[in-house]
């Protein structure tokens, strides 16, 4: 594999990273508003750095606009639509989650 | 060449994987936004690896299916919490 070939692999398995942490987190938070703080920041890197892997991997001029496209795409709507899911929990009355002083749930 | 295409089906299908993981809250949730958080990230997901599969296999028309899936998945969300919040009103 050439040098750029690996750097589109690199940048590909850190958006991987990301993502993963983002599964994570959507698993293990303890509720609604920290979930969304997961989807929205790691979901959104995760995001942006594959899709910058295929604009590098796709030499087309046309491609590379699409993906460059759907990069900013992406990196405006995923935080815009956590945001509006959490402020529809929030007007619901859904509680956050807190620890009482003891440090206990 | 086709180690490149694999490495990149490979990460595809780790974001395949996390999607699945992602799954897990969409069953378990208590409340309704849980759930459509945890789709929003599996779209989101499905995106990144039509992308992927993309670059794999120098196909720049899967692209336009990524770009549409895009918006569609941000609708999604968008309908889904105003929906929640007015009760019927976006309808």
């Amino acid at each position: 594999m050439t040098p750029l070939e690996w750097g589109i692999v690199l940048l590909a398995v850190l958006g991987a990273f990301f993502g993963g942490v983002a599964a994570i987190g959507i698993v293990r938070m303890p509720d609604i508003y920290t979930r969304t703080h997961a989807a929205s920041k790691s979901d959104t890197l995760g995001a942006v750095l594959a899709i910058a892997a295929v604009a590098f991997a796709l030499n087309t001029d046309l491609s590379t606009a699409k993906s460059v496209f759907l990069l900013v795409f992406m990196f405006i709507t995923n935080p815009t639509a956590a945001h509006a899911i959490a402020r529809a929990a929030e007007d619901q009355g859904i509680e956050p989650w807190t620890t009482d002083e003891e440090g206990e749930k | 060449m086709v180690e490149f295409a694999a490495a990149l089906l490979a990460i595809a299908a780790a974001f395949v994987v996390f999607a699945i993981v992602a799954l897990y809250r969409v069953y378990a949730g208590p409340t309704i936004h849980d759930r459509v958080i945890a789709v929003n990230v599996m779209g989101t997901n499905t995106v990144i690896a039509i992308a992927l599969v993309a670059a794999a296999f120098e196909e720049a028309a899967f692209l336009d299916v990524a770009l549409v899936y895009a918006l569609l998945n941000f609708l999604l969300s968008i309908a889904f919490s105003k929906f929640n919040v007015e009760h019927g009103g976006v309808l």
